[in-house]
């Protein structure tokens, strides 16, 4: 019989827990119970790969979607995908979305009196390469206020969204900018207990993917969860 | 260099941007299986419809086979049939799709586990997604099934999608964050 390998719990701090009451959101979205560990089978260590067609050759640039270009600081967000032990995560699917340079969603729920950009999206998708590299070039999304508690605003954020090679190693996440003052009162951030693991949440300036005359280079290294080293005997 | 995982953030309100490229209501496009429509609600803990998750939904095919490389039984691309999905609620909470149903994929134990499908929940307020399973009425390997065995067998139900008494081959299924029904959801 085969035996199945599961994936690495994370270490304690280092992922939010649902319920973080200064994110009022999670408090009647949370659930209330504990959650059930279960045995570990091919449906957690399987998980859905795609092919290369859904993200269009110009799926990574959010500046040249549409007829002109974007409003804003122009940037590119650039790392790798690798796995607890340092594997690259190679011809993985990475999506992003973000808000434009006034800090507005192309979304019809997004209230906030900031102009849209007729040349923005916010959206963005890519495959990894062989090495576990990706790259997008965008504009350096706008900070904006928000409902949470007085005077909330969101720090500077692109959300992140990643499969790996399985179930369980699906990751949502967001990447924050170095130096940004918001960080520090922002509960979304803060609902990561361990302030090292926070920290892995803040993107680098990086002079080696800035290009001159062009755009301002930022790396943001994302790990996904590593394989357990033995059978679970569960 | 070993690592810890990058940490878990909300997908937030505005997902559909960037994820919603993927939504597809009926996913068993060319495959072979029993169709089957799964109807439900996502219910907060004040009972309230919730308007902006989404569900990401991965399974087997009809023969119990996963398209992955890591299920040695996986096809040769001979059926068509991909796996996955993703649907978003509506305006009441509501979310429908259809798929075909999977076949019974073998367990830790080399026993099969009743068919189901693997269910991941996303929305705003919900800083790491939440992961749950549906499983099928009157399946007769349910009484076996490794997972339910280990859920308490007053949860269960909430597991267990329900005949619509309104649909041939039509289930409902509601997910509920809390109160007396709430999910169960797993740590995997």
């Amino acid at each position: 019989m085969k035996l199945l390998l599961g994936y690495r719990k994370p270490a304690p701090g280092t992922q939010p827990n649902h319920l973080y009451p200064p994110y009022v959101s999670s408090i009647k979205r949370a659930p209330k119970q504990p959650l059930i560990s279960i045995p570990i089978t091919l449906s957690e260590i399987t998980g859905p790969s795609f092919p290369k067609e859904i993200a269009s050759p110009k799926a990574f640039d959010l500046t040249r979607q549409q007829k002109g270009q974007p409003l804003g600081e122009r940037i590119t967000v650039s790392g790798r995908v690798l796995d607890e032990d340092g594997r690259p995560i190679r011809n993985t699917l990475v999506e992003i979305w973000q808000a434009n340079a006034a800090g507005r969603y192309l979304h019809k729920h997004d209230q906030h009196d900031a102009p849209l950009d007729p040349n923005f999206t916010g959206e963005g998708r890519t495959f990894t390469d062989e090495h576990g590299r990706y790259r997008f070039i965008t504009v350096r999304p706008g900070a904006y206020p928000w409902k949470n508690h007085y005077n909330a605003w969101r720090p500077q954020h692109i959300h992140f969204s990643l499969f790996g090679p399985a179930f369980a190693t699906r990751l949502v996440t967001q990447m924050y900018f170095p130096g940004d003052p918001l960080l520090e009162f922002d509960p979304i951030f803060h609902s990561i207990p361990e302030e090292a693991a926070r920290r892995r949440l803040i993107s680098s300036f990086d002079w080696l993917s800035t290009e001159p005359d062009l755009s301002l280079g930022f790396r943001f290294d994302i790990v996904l969860r590593g394989r357990e080293a033995t059978p679970m005997e569960r | 260099m070993p690592g810890h995982s990058t940490p878990s953030q909300t997908v937030g309100p505005f997902f559909s941007i960037g994820l919603g490229h993927l939504n597809r209501a009926d996913f068993s496009e060319g495959a072979t299986g029993e169709r089957i429509t799964i109807q439900g609600r996502l219910l907060d803990g004040d009972g309230q419809p919730v308007p902006d998750a989404i569900l990401e939904i991965w399974q087997a095919d009809a023969d119990g086979r996963y398209h992955h490389p890591e299920h040695s039984a996986a096809p040769n691309d001979a059926t068509p049939f991909f796996g996955f999905t993703r649907i978003a609620t509506d305006d009441h909470g509501g979310f429908s799709f259809t798929t075909v149903k999977p076949g019974p994929v073998h367990g830790p134990d080399g026993k099969p586990q009743a068919p189901h499908l693997q269910i991941s929940v996303f929305m705003r307020g919900l800083l790491k997604q939440l992961v749950t399973r549906l499983y099928f009425p009157e399946d007769p390997l349910n009484a076996s099934d490794p997972v339910l065995q280990v859920v308490p067998e007053s949860r269960r139900a909430t597991l267990l999608a329900r005949q619509s008494s309104h649909n041939e081959n039509t289930l409902e299924w509601n997910v509920c964050l809390q109160g007396g029904d709430e999910t169960v959801f797993f740590d995997c």
